[in-house]
């Protein structure tokens, strides 16, 4: 064990570091996109089919075949870890998405009545009144993709993105046991530091105590 | 049709309201109100009431006819800009329980850029207004607050960046008996205190008769007609006798004593 971590200990930091990129990266793209989407979904309901279905159908591919197909297009399959991120960003949409929608369309009808009716515009409910109220929603879901992104992350490494899943991928094609590990440890810590950590968060930002 | 005796505030000329589906929740509505008026809507429920109440404060807009809020048509007026102008009252108070009792009475206040010196005076005379100790409520949160003491929270958000005319949509609905006898007496001080005009919807004839200057009867999206509290007393209109019965039945238990 110890002598296996002497020899790996580095590279297997590296590879964390490398791993916690793809996935922050992912994230906060994830977020970008996501929480607009979201708001759209709750505000627009013709465009909630749309846009959930597609989420739902990104979902719905095996990540390997996504980032074969993602692999032939032009600027994205240029970079490893640019594809990576793509096909990442791809599956840790719709968690976000969806509750971002959920958290706004679950706000009480009432409490948006009141808002509307005392003259707050669009905006001023969106920001003072809908998502306040939705925030402790919306990081579940980002605590959800957050998990499934550090997961999914070790596929990226089948393409060359680097990361956690470089140990899994040489360990199976050694059939090398610790090698496995080295890869898969690490990245079942981050994701239960990560969902740790969001969860507190979530806890402390839920808005009535 | 009415006789306010000073400036009119609020005018429906013939109003009507159409789902896009096309059902017909209001037609041909047309009643004055004046400053310092209290006029009750009263009906039973799916009347129209709130939709009527909705008209003024342009949450709705009349597919036929037209509402005036100071002597301008609602679909003139910014949308934003009349909702500023007009309190707004509804039965769930719709309070922000994200916020203190003083950020939800301060935030109209806030957004109109009072300064901070002025929020918080008006946020303690607000309170101190519907009855409550600013001491010991401007810092709670709205689920630390019982029914009634929520309702009075919810008046005072509406009466903050001081309205000309308010709007109170069953705002002592959900109160037990004793409390709503309270708050309504309350009303009363502060409607005359005030000098705003006030419309109020009601399914409560005892309420009607004692908060309005003026009733409107209200059925099926009609108005049946406009009395002040006596006239309604004495009608002998069928809508009116129904309505009264209401009353006896309980002045009669209230006779007979408990069965």
């Amino acid at each position: 064990m110890n002598q296996f971590l002497a020899q790996h200990g580095n590279e297997i930091l590296e590879a964390t570091l490398e791993h916690v990129w793809l996935v922050g990266a992912t994230m906060l793209l994830a977020m970008a996109m996501g929480v607009p989407l979201g708001i759209v979904v709750a505000r627009k309901p013709w465009l909630s089919k749309p846009i959930l279905g597609s989420a739902n159908i990104a979902e719905t591919i095996p990540s390997l075949a996504l980032l074969g197909f993602l692999l032939p297009i032009p600027w994205l399959g240029d970079r490893a870890d640019r594809l990576a991120i793509t096909a990442l960003v791809l599956y840790a949409l719709l968690p976000i998405i969806r509750n971002t929608a959920a958290g706004i369309t679950g706000v009480d009808p009432a409490v948006r009545e009141a808002a509307r009716g005392m003259g707050l515009t669009g905006r001023q409910i969106l920001f003072r009144v809908e998502l306040p109220l939705s925030v402790s929603t919306i990081l579940a879901g980002i605590r959800v993709a957050t998990v499934l992104t550090i997961g999914i992350a070790t596929i990226t490494a089948a393409v060359g993105a680097g990361g956690l899943g470089e140990f899994i991928f040489r360990g199976l094609a050694m059939v090398n046991d610790p090698l496995i590990l080295a890869g898969a440890i690490p990245a079942a810590l981050l994701a239960l530091g990560a969902d740790f950590l969001l969860g507190i968060l979530e806890r402390l930002l839920r808005p009535v105590r | 049709m009415s006789e306010p005796g000073n400036e009119i505030i609020i005018e429906f000329r013939q109003a009507g309201y159409r789902l896009p589906s096309g059902a017909t929740l209001l037609r041909n509505i047309s009643f004055a109100v004046g400053r310092g008026e209290t006029l009750v809507l009263l009906g039973r429920s799916g009347a129209g009431k709130t939709t009527a109440l909705k008209l003024i404060n342009r949450l709705v807009e009349p597919s036929e006819g037209e509402v005036l809020v100071e002597r301008r048509r609602t679909t003139d007026w910014d949308p934003i800009a009349l909702r500023r102008h007009i309190g707004y009252v509804i039965q769930e108070t719709g309070l922000f329980p994200h916020y203190t009792v003083e950020r939800n009475v301060s935030l109209l206040p806030r957004l109109e850029r009072w300064t901070d010196q002025q929020v918080h005076t008006r946020a303690q005379d607000l309170l101190r207004l519907v009855g409550l100790d600013p001491g010991i409520f401007l810092e709670r949160y709205p689920h630390e607050l019982s029914g009634g003491q929520r309702q009075r929270v919810g008046i005072a958000r509406a009466l903050a960046a001081n309205p000309p005319i308010l709007l109170m949509d069953e705002p002592f609905g959900s109160l037990d008996p004793l409390t709503r006898a309270e708050i309504r007496a309350e009303f009363q001080a502060l409607q005359r205190q005030l000098g705003k005009a006030i419309v109020l919807v009601t399914h409560d004839t005892g309420e009607a008769l004692l908060l309005g200057t003026r009733i409107a009867l209200m059925e099926a999206g009609e108005l049946k007609g406009l009395y002040s509290p006596v006239e309604l007393a004495e009608s002998q209109e069928p809508v009116a006798v129904a309505y009264r019965a209401q009353l006896r039945g309980l002045e009669q238990f209230l006779k007979g004593g408990p069965q």
